[in-house]
This record gives structure tokens, C-alpha cells and sequence, in this order.
């Protein structure tokens, strides 16, 4: 089992990874990547840990986890790649013609660790439910792990998941709200005030826990005592506070970060603050 | 002509739910949702006897679809039964990201299709979505004609791998294909031979074509009548064979003539092989209230329409 400490090194060649990506593609979204890129980190080396050389597109037997926010991806792709799924130096063609690492997820190019697209806002939930249901239907006690957005639950489908899950007691999924307070448009309260969200996911029926999602050593604690809880009637929705653009000081809890590339100078400032750990692609 | 006798008119979707019925019992993997219609859909019997494998969603197509693509991850079959109308466009990002883009083996199925829905009237009548659905890469687009191919047409999308878009109706209409018939998805099938005309149709309209091919023949006009089920992949090569045959086309179908059944087989023919044809389809409107009869009288889409669309690309065939 990797230490806390191989945990947080990891994450910081992530968080490398991410800027030398957008920044390569001269696009991509920095800002939920970086926020997102500890907890991807922990739920794939230190919870979830698949087997990268036996990826199936059923997962049967083994957890498996949706990303509904899929602009984030850079984080996703990084964690992937150094976990093993691919490998490191694909990460160099995202966005570009002919990579398998579109600019968001997709399927169609077969690549190791994904199992259906996103980027279009406010379906990752509901396919995560259809998947967990799945699982109880073959008999698989695995989990399901779901991350979205917080701007991303103003989409109205959401809550159609939100008030399904309950009711049909999809007790083997763990859903993840990146709550980073930020959209495209600005702060969250601004663009559209997603109000008390712990009251409203309580009031559909989930179990709520709040998680420092930029602290590996709460995330461990979180996700393990969750996941230890889970199985038992209800869905359990962890509100995951995060800061956008974590990592580099001049990005983080900026919203003008979300999807805007740093260019070359901006990058070279970004990597100056993050250690090169476990080599650049 | 080749003669076609009703056995007894039926709806079609009670075809697909009898189909379901069974698949339900030959098929462990295969699972219903069904977004608040399950009598309408008749899905009652699947409901009652497979509680374990349907998902009532509630009011919420769009989280429906969703769910139907995340159960195909876990090797799931699922089949979603609501009208045409909350089966496309309510739903089309749904079905174009998580679904098609995704390539996931889910069968949207969607009763109440056409102007034939009928008094419900405009908000309820769906007829742009054979054009939603097909313009969606790899997404196969079926309309049985009756309740026997129905039947058929929703038990053989069970056996084929990928998204799958199958289209009936809410009224009950003449029953006159084979009882227990094969269905090849993408094969047309020639109903009956003639020299003058090919008519293409699909759907309910295809008992209309039958009726007009009986009336123009009693006028000495030899049409061809063939059901394409199947608007996508169209069988191209049944098509150009037919109208090689006969020089002149005429579509039909329950829909805008934009995106439809004729829009499809004008484009094939303008690359392959040029000839006259006419579209008896909507034209650019939406519908109203009103028994299915009226409606399809009204609209254009009744056995004199086809008749009059005949004569006219025959006339154009001359000239």
C-alpha cells in the first residue's frame, strides 16, 4: 500500500501532467483537473486499485468509476496512465488528431479505462446508476464511483437521478460533487446558487459526508469509512470541497482558469511549483 | 399484384410488448425501463412477470436513457418504452452522448409514433424523429408495418449488439404480414412486383401502399410495393434494383418529408440512380387533434395521397 506521502508524489506529477497538456494542446480545462487530481489520485492507488492490464468494458467483479464532468479529464487521463492503463507518453497527443484522449472521454477510440463519453453535462449520475444497478442484477457486490460538478448539477436531469437513487435504494454507489464554488461564468452563487446542497441531497434521501478533497490523508479517511458504509439502503453522496486550480497559486480559486490553456510562460511558472516526481512524459 | 388479406387488425405496440413478454422469458439480460407509460407501452405483463427486471423512472426520460446506457455496463440489454415524442427529441443529447457516441447496446423503443397518435394532437405527435434518429451515426432506425412485424422486429433487435432506435403506433391496424416471420434488420421486402412504379414504404403506410398498388391496378398501372422496415442502414441495393425496374419511385411514410423514409431514398438515388420520385409525407407542419383516419386523410397521407403521388411521377416518367 502506497504511503500518504507516495500518494501526495504522485499527485504532483499529475498536476504536471495536466499543465504540459493543456498547455501542449493550447487548450483544456486546468482548473477542475488540478482541483480534482488528489482525489482521482487516492481512489485509483490507494481504494479502487483495478487491474490496468484486464480493463473490461462490463467490470464485472471489480469497482469501477464514471467521470460525469468530463472536462476534467486531463486529471483522469494522468491517473490512468501512470496507474497504468496506457501509456505515460499518450498523454502528450490529448486534443490532438487521431489520440485516443479526446478532448473529453469517449469510447470510440477504445481507450483502456473508459466506459462511455462525457462532457455534455448531466448524464455521468444517471449512467452510474444504470451501471450500479447492473452490478446488484449480476450479483456483484463491487462499487460504483460517480465524480461530477458542482455548476454541472444545474442541469435538471440530475435530479431526476438524485431522486431515483433513493427511492430504488441504490445502496452500491458512491457519487463525488466537486464543489470548487466555480463555473465558466464565475462563482456558483453567482451564475445560479446551488443553495444548502447537504439539506437538498438529504432531503432526496442519500447519506452526505463532507470530504477536504485537496488533503490526501481526509480523502483516505473519507472514502474508506464511506465506502465501509455503503451497501446499507441508501446512496451515499460525498460533497467534495476541492479549490479550483490547486496547485499553482496563480490559478487556484480563480474561475477565469476553468478552461482557459496557460501559455508558455504561464506553464513554466505553474511547473515551477509542482515537483517533477515520477518523471515527465 | 400479390393479394394481402388483414387477419384482423391490432396495434402494432402490442406487438412489441407481446415480444417483450417473451424475451423476457428467453432472455435473462434483457431489461425494461419505462418512464410512467407501462399500459400504454403495454408493458404490464413484462412488469408483472419480471418485477426484477423493470425499472419504473418515473416521469424522467432523460435520466432514463442514461440508466439504460450504464446497464449495458454489466452486459445488460435494455429496452426503454416510452412515446416517440419523450423517446427523441426529449432526449436526444442523451441518446447522442451516452448511447450512440458510446456505442452502447440499449433499444429505445418508441410507441405513439406518427400523426396516428391522434386526439392528444400536436404536442404528442412526433414525426421528426426517424430524422433525429438517423442522423445519429451507427443508430439503426426501424418501422414494423403491422403487429406481426413488430413482434418480430423487437425480438430480432435483442440479438443485434449496438443502439437501436424501433419505432410504432398507438391505433390498431390491419395485421397482415406472416404470423411468427423472420426479421432481418436492413432487408426490405418486397410485398409485391409491378412494372410502373416502385412504392417505398414504411410503417402504417404500408398497408396504404398496398391499398393504392389494388386501386392502380384496377386503372392498368403495375406498381411495386416494398416495406422497408428498416430506414437505417436502408437496403440500397434492394432499392436501385427496384427502381431499375421501374424508372420512378414513390415514397411513404408517417412523418415530415424533412429527415424521413423519402428523404432518404431521394439522396440514394440522386448519387446512384436519378429518377422522378414523390414523397407522400407530412409537409412541414405539425399536427392536431383528430381520429387517426382524419388525421391521415388531412395530412396527405391516406391510400388516395399514394394513388395521386403515383400518377404524378408517372406523368413525369413520360415527359
Amino acid at each position: 500500500m502506497p504511503a500518504t506521502e507516495e500518494l501526495r508524489r504522485i499527485s504532483s506529477q499529475v498536476r504536471r501532467d495536466i499543465i504540459r497538456m493543456v498547455n501542449g494542446a493550447s487548450s483544456g480545462h486546468p482548473g477542475g483537473s488540478l482541483g480534482v487530481a488528489d482525489f482521482l489520485t487516492v481512489l485509483y492507488f490507494e481504494v479502487m486499485r483495478p487491474d490496468p492490464l484486464k480493463f473490461d468494458m462490463n467490470g464485472k467483479n471489480e469497482d469501477i468509476f464514471f467521470l460525469s464532468n468530463g472536462h476534467v479529464c486531463p486529471a483522469w487521463y494522468s491517473v490512468m496512465a501512470r496507474y497504468g492503463f496506457f501509456p505515460v507518453k499518450e498523454l502528450g497527443t490529448f486534443r490532438k488528431l487521431g489520440s485516443r484522449l479526446q478532448g473529453h472521454p469517449a469510447t470510440i477510440e477504445r481507450l483502456p479505462g473508459v466506459r462511455i463519453a462525457s462532457g455534455s453535462l448531466g448524464q455521468g449520475l444517471s449512467v452510474s446508476i444504470g451501471a450500479a444497478i447492473a452490478k446488484k442484477m449480476n450479483g456483484d457486490s463491487h462499487l460504483v464511483y460517480a465524480l461530477c460538478g458542482d455548476g454541472e448539477l444545474q442541469e435538471g436531469s440530475n435530479w431526476e437521478a438524485l431522486m431515483f437513487a433513493p427511492a430504488k435504494k441504490i445502496d452500491n454507489l458512491i457519487a463525488v460533487v466537486d464543489y470548487n464554488g466555480k463555473q465558466i461564468d464565475g462563482p456558483v452563487d453567482k451564475v445560479m446558487p446551488l443553495g444548502n446542497l447537504r439539506a437538498k441531497f438529504e432531503a432526496f434521501g442519500w447519506i452526505v459526508t463532507d470530504m477536504d478533497g485537496n488533503n490526501i490523508e481526509d480523502i483516505i479517511t473519507v472514502l474508506n469509512k464511506v465506502k465501509a458504509g455503503a451497501g446499507k439502503g441508501k446512496p451515499n453522496m460525498i460533497i467534495m470541497h476541492t479549490h479550483m486550480g490547486y496547485g499553482v497559486d496563480f490559478m487556484t480559486d480563480n474561475h477565469e482558469w476553468h478552461g482557459v490553456p496557460p501559455n508558455n510562460d504561464q506553464a513554466a511558472r505553474a511547473l515551477g511549483q509542482l515537483q517533477e516526481t515520477l518523471g515527465d512524459y | 399484384m400479390t393479394d394481402y388479406t388483414n387477419s384482423g387488425s391490432k396495434d402494432t405496440r402490442s406487438g412489441f410488448g407481446e415480444a417483450m413478454q417473451e424475451l423476457g422469458r428467453t432472455n435473462p439480460d434483457v431489461v425494461v425501463l419505462c418512464a410512467d407509460l407501462t399500459p400504454s407501452m403495454k408493458l404490464e405483463s413484462f412488469a408483472r412477470e419480471f418485477p426484477e427486471r423493470f425499472i419504473q423512472t418515473g416521469i424522467a426520460e432523460a435520466n432514463m436513457i442514461c440508466i439504460a446506457a450504464g446497464l449495458t455496463i454489466g452486459g445488460k440489454i435494455p429496452f426503454t418504452g416510452t412515446f416517440a415524442n419523450f423517446s427523441t427529441g426529449r432526449v436526444y443529447d442523451q441518446i447522442r452522448q451516452s448511447v450512440a457516441y458510446s456505442g452502447k447496446n440499449v433499444k429505445i423503443c418508441a410507441s405513439h409514433a406518427g400523426i396516428t397518435l391522434g386526439e392528444d394532437g400536436a404536442t404528442h405527435q412526433n414525426m421528426e424523429d426517424i430524422g433525429m434518429m438517423k442522423m445519429l451515426p451507427d443508430m439503426t432506425v426501424i418501422n414494423p408495418c403491422d403487429f406481426n412485424q413488430t413482434k418480430a422486429a423487437t425480438l430480432a433487435v435483442s440479438h443485434h449488439n449496438g443502439p437501436v432506435y424501433l419505432r410504432f403506433g398507438r391505433p390498431k391496424v390491419p395485421n397482415f404480414t406472416p404470423a411468427g416471420q423472420t426479421f432481418e434488420i436492413g432487408k426490405a421486402l418486397l410485398l409485391s412486383e409491378g412494372r410502373d412504379v416502385s412504392i417505398f414504404a414504411t410503417g402504417h403506410l404500408v398497408w396504404k401502399a398496398l391499398e393504392a398498388c389494388r386501386l392502380l391496378e384496377q386503372e392498368g398501372i403495375s406498381s411495386e410495393v416494398i416495406n422497408i422496415h428498416t430506414i437505417k442502414p436502408l437496403d440500397e441495393e434492394a432499392v436501385i434494383a427496384s427502381v431499375r425496374r421501374t424508372g420512378c419511385a414513390v415514397t411513404a411514410e408517417e412523418h415530415e418529408r424533412n429527415g424521413g423514409l423519402g428523404d432518404s431514398i431521394a439522396q440514394l438515388l440522386v448519387r446512384k440512380y436519378p429518377v422522378p420520385i414523390e414523397m407522400v409525407a407530412v409537409d412541414d407542419s405539425f399536427g392536431e387533434s383528430g381520429t387517426p383516419e382524419e388525421l391521415l386523410k388531412k395530412f396527405g397521407l391516406d391510400t388516395p395521397d399514394v394513388v395521386n403521388a403515383v400518377k404524378a411521377v408517372l406523368a413525369r416518367k413520360r415527359s
